[in-house]
């Protein structure tokens, strides 16, 4: 039997290979260089690091995503579709260790259209629903995040704040910063319904669009909308929320970003989104759009309750002839699960108990 | 199907407080009032769970999803920053977290400042921003004592009255960060038990505001 995050990286590798992503395998180092430059894209900036035979400074990767697109090509026209199923090293939130991750994701980059953005989204709202039939893809946009943020002359200070409100849907703290900043009736409201709308995409659309002002704005918001329709249209309906909160880096992200839930993992377990802006920063014309499942977290879903089955114990006991063993071994049904031992196992349930005994097999025990 | 929400409120003074507003928004649970050693009660009518936790444990069982709702200080969550949505200003528990030292102290700035707290990313934080360097004594209670004790110079720590802090000749030199209770929620939670959530938070909302 296969585990949960198991069949899931062979699913998500299936639904990849489909749309004609292909796999990148890595090497597990990286030179450490690579995120001293783009620290803040990392989701923690704790790095494992060791020097490597001739005095690099080398890391264990964090991240896989700057190692896929600094190689990536550059030329207008080519798009690079790629998918990946690698371990990377990083702190982990709650316990300020270090952890071993399990991530498949894919990226592609080129000279993306808008076909290329919906395609990703696409794929992303069928590797969850892969996974698990109760899911949930949050979407928003950065570039609507990030017209009304400039819309409204914040200070590059306030503007974390405001962008930290939105996070944790903190809607007292960000009038409390609004009024300590003076804004007008207008922007404030404007930046409070960015925090308090969520949920279906035309509700959200339509208590948003009202609080928009400016042109910019609308047209990230039509964007974001066009985007909803379509994955809606694809049988998601239900399952497809409009969520500000999800994004989190004005740097890097540029467009579209999103995070996907499943039922029963009390985390997000897909993570992703449009970053141009990282390529520019390292002097890039094309485009980027990605995302990642954390498919550890679904070790959380198996059911522990029960132990494990084998069909046919033996109990090997003193002066066991091997060739008769072998032999009985060799007259089980083949797709039965055996396990020859020395003493009863412990957690675990048996159908049949034999006892090897003397250059016999005998059976002891049956269980229905 | 209404799901059942699990709520984690703080032990002590606070957390009772906290559950007659739940009580009053209309999610009683009347075994909760009883005297008992149970650890948690459920009104399976209004689909609803509470348990007590202890107050720097709530943010833990919310960002984990072993409750849904929790009821915790701001002090906590800026300490420990759970990945939760922070959805409600509860108004009460209000206090204010503060730097104190012994009376007529003044910090030199000539050497490393010793600062004992229950909190030491806040006070971090806080002497970052200021580029002073500092040397953390992370304790667990009785902050007062360090001090007088000279264990430390000043202390970072939540002050109610400042009572304790008179009666033990020590003073505030500098507010850190008003504290309050916060009404908190595990992200995926929110995803899953929208509606039962978000009827909550309104009722609360409600309670909130008619104080």
């Amino acid at each position: 039997m296969m585990r949960r995050d198991e069949k899931a990286v062979f699913a998500l590798r299936e639904l990849f290979e489909k749309y004609g992503y292909t796999r990148y395998k890595m090497s597990r180092f990286e030179e450490y260089d690579l995120y001293v430059a783009n620290k803040d894209f990392l989701i923690s900036d704790e790095v494992i690091t060791f020097t490597d035979r001739s005095g690099r400074l080398l890391a264990m990767k964090p991240d896989v995503t700057l190692s896929i697109i600094k190689n990536a090509p550059d030329i207008s026209g080519e798009v690079q579709k790629v998918y990946y199923n690698e371990n990377v090293y990083r702190v982990s939130g709650g316990t300020h260790s270090f952890r071993e991750i399990m991530q498949t994701g894919l990226e592609c980059v080129g000279d993306l259209s808008d076909y290329e953005i919906a395609e990703v989204v696409l794929l992303a709202a069928q590797s969850l629903s892969a996974i698990s039939e109760d899911f949930i893809l949050d979407i928003s946009h950065m570039g609507l995040i990030s017209s009304v943020l400039e819309n409204c002359a914040l200070s590059k200070k306030d503007k974390d704040k405001v962008v930290k409100c939105l996070q944790n849907k903190n809607a007292h703290e960000l009038l409390s910063l609004c009024k300590g900043l003076e804004l007008d009736e207008e922007k404030t409201n404007k930046l409070n319904s960015l925090v308090i709308c969520a949920g279906a995409p035309e509700t959200v659309y339509k208590n948003l669009f009202e609080a928009l002002t400016e042109e910019n704005e609308k047209e990230a918001l039509n964007e974001l909308f066009s985007l909803c329709k379509l994955l809606e249209g694809w049988g998601y309906e239900g399952k497809i929320n409009v969520d500000l909160s999800v994004g989190n880096d004005l740097k890097y992200y540029s467009g579209v970003v999103f995070k996907g839930y499943i039922e029963g993992v009390p985390a997000g377990i897909l993570s992703g989104g449009q970053y141009d802006k990282l390529l520019k920063k390292m002097g890039r014309k094309s485009k980027a759009i990605g995302f990642a499942v954390y498919t550890d977290l679904l070790s959380r879903l198996e059911n522990t309750d029960t132990l494990p089955m084998i069909d046919t114990v033996v109990l090997r006991g003193e002066n066991t002839n091997i060739c008769q063993l072998v032999n009985f071994i060799k007259s089980l049904p083949e797709d039965e699960k055996l396990l020859v031992t020395a003493s009863l196992p412990e957690g675990k349930r048996w159908k049949r108990l034999y006892k090897a005994e003397n250059g016999k097999v005998n059976l002891i025990e049956e269980n229905c | 199907m209404k799901k059942t929400v699990n709520i984690a409120l703080p032990k002590g003074r606070l957390g009772e407080k906290v559950y007659n507003m739940f009580k009053a928004a209309g999610y009683e649970c009347p075994s909760i009032e009883e005297t008992n050693r149970k650890l948690i009660f459920e009104n399976e009518e209004k689909c609803i769970r509470y348990f007590w936790v202890k107050p720097s444990d709530v943010s833990i069982y919310v960002e984990r999803g072993a409750a849904d709702i929790g009821v915790a200080g701001k002090d906590i969550i800026l300490e420990y920053r759970p990945d939760v949505y922070e959805l409600l200003d509860l108004n009460m528990g209000k206090c204010r977290m503060a730097v104190a030292a012994k009376k007529g102290f003044t910090d030199s700035k000539t050497s490393t400042l010793r600062v004992a707290t229950k909190f030491p990313y806040i006070a971090q934080c806080f002497y970052d921003k200021k580029c002073r360097d500092i040397d953390i004594i992370n304790l667990n209670g009785s902050i007062e004592l360090a001090p007088i004790l000279d264990l430390s110079d000043v202390i970072v720590d939540i002050v109610e009255t400042g009572s304790t802090l008179r009666e033990n000749n020590l003073e505030v030199i500098e507010d850190v960060v008003p504290i309050s209770a916060r009404l908190i929620v595990n992200k995926v939670s929110y995803k899953f038990k929208n509606n039962e959530i978000d009827a909550i938070v309104s009722e609360m909302a409600k309670q909130v505001e008619n104080k």
